[in-house]
């Protein structure tokens, strides 16, 4: 599973990188998180709104930190 | 725009509340008796910090620490009140208004119409400062016209309800709408001069190859979820500001009681016309959210600054900021970036003079 953080690297998108990994480790499952902080990058997978973030692709939740529960949900949902 | 700006950044993706949706007419009358209880405490506030200052705390209604603490006991908690019901409030409204949405809404705009368009969902649309560049691309790549473009980019950061509800409490309502209004009135305005002077070829030619991708459909919310946003809102603005409003005005009391009132007269008063431009050339580089600046704000005003210097200032320092430069030069040439700032700058300075003739 590659789970992908978009964002500039404001206070909210390094949140947003924490609670992923802190659900991750919870869960005791593996991933690979990438950060995508280039701007060009961003605007090219079609995030107008940081902190967004794809899982495998798809895009989950744009403009806003996630919710451990939300990520949770993510995680043990058809990805 | 700052990176720490509190501001308008919350959205409306996937929210995963489940469980049965409150029936309507249940969550109708508990609404209304949380708005009750919500007034019932806003009037209560003025006998009971009187109470609380000289019943509860042995002091004197004449000496300057009892009118300080009275003070102090008033205002905070009044702004608390106001800004939970406005934030709750504008965190419902945005539900309504994503950046897709909005962006559709003025893809199909003619300029004039666009510019004033965009300077009103400006104030509604939430988005956090680090997403100005994404969102500058969005819209471009969309179809929104340069000008229409700024006149949101400028009034998304300006006409912050923060700094409203800071300003109503602790000025009035006059004060309030004339910053709202002359917020919203310089987005325009500039938007609308950018657009004339046909800035385009001035934008970073990656950016328009940047693919626009089509939007994936929105799931619509119910009005559980609207509500849900509205208390995260509050939970994260309120949650966030509280101490630099209890700081501002734990400040502002201290004053209320013991300086002089012109103090800062001569240096930022209403004869003083060069403070106008002084005040704009010192915000730029400066940059704070609108709670830190808004007791600044009060502090000063309170020592004898003119009202339209010291909201100048504040502009200013919301509205206009070295880092956005930075941020946005990734995206716009060097001479578009200086007349963004110049038309801005300007407009604050109009509002500035306007204020100080006006009160």
């Amino acid at each position: 599973m590659k789970i992908e953080i978009f964002g500039t690297g404001c206070p909210k998108c390094h949140t947003a990188e924490k609670v992923i990994r802190e659900v991750l480790t919870e869960m005791r499952q593996d991933a690979e998180v990438v950060k995508i902080t280039d701007i060009q990058q961003i605007v090219e997978r079609g995030v107008m709104w940081t902190p967004a973030v794809m899982i495998d692709g798809r895009k989950v939740c744009e403009g806003k930190v996630p919710t451990a529960a939300m990520v949770k949900e993510w995680l043990s949902g058809p990805a | 725009m700052s990176p720490e700006t509190v501001g308008p950044a919350r959205c409306a993706c996937g929210h995963a509340e489940k469980g049965a949706a409150p029936r309507p007419a249940r969550a109708w009358l508990q609404g209304s008796a949380i708005l009750l209880l919500w007034l019932a405490a806003y009037l209560s506030l003025a006998p009971l910090a009187r109470w609380a200052a000289y019943r509860l705390l042995p002091l004197a209604p004449q000496t300057h620490l009892g009118s300080s603490v009275e003070f102090l006991l008033y205002e905070f908690p009044k702004v608390l009140l106001l800004l939970t019901l406005i934030v709750f409030i504008m965190g419902i409204i945005r539900s309504f208004f994503t950046p897709q949405r909005t962006r559709s809404i003025l893809a199909g705009q003619r300029e004039s119409v666009g510019n004033v368009l965009a300077a009103l969902l400006g104030i509604v649309t939430p988005f956090c400062s680090c997403s100005a560049v994404p969102l500058f691309i969005g819209f471009v790549t969309a179809g929104v016209p340069l000008g229409v473009t700024f006149s949101f980019l400028i009034s998304a950061p300006m006409v912050n309800e923060v700094a409203l509800v800071l300003l109503f409490g602790l000025f009035g309502w006059k004060v309030a709408a004339l910053y709202a209004g002359t917020g919203v009135a310089i987005a325009i305005a500039a938007g609308w001069t950018i657009g004339r002077l046909k800035m385009e070829g001035q934008v970073e030619d990656w950016v328009y190859k940047a693919r626009a991708t089509a939007d994936a459909p929105e799931g619509s919310q119910q009005w559980p979820q609207r509500v849900a946003a509205g208390r995260e809102a509050v939970c994260d603005i309120v949650g966030m500001v509280w101490p630099y409003i209890l700081a501002g005005i734990a400040v502002g009391a201290g004053i209320h009681g013991y300086v002089p009132q012109d103090f800062m007269a001569a240096l930022m008063g209403k004869d003083a016309w060069w403070s106008v431009p002084v005040a704009v050339a010192l915000g730029i580089p400066m940059y704070s959210n609108a709670a830190g600046i808004v007791p600044v704000i009060l502090a000063l005003i309170e020592k004898g600054a003119a009202l339209g210097t010291a909201l100048a200032f504040m502009m200013s320092v919301i509205g206009l900021s070295l880092p956005e430069a930075i941020i946005l030069r990734k995206v716009l040439k060097p001479k578009l970036i200086a007349v963004f700032f110049g038309v801005v700058g300007a407009g604050i300075l109009v509002v500035g003079y306007l204020f100080n003739f006006i009160f």
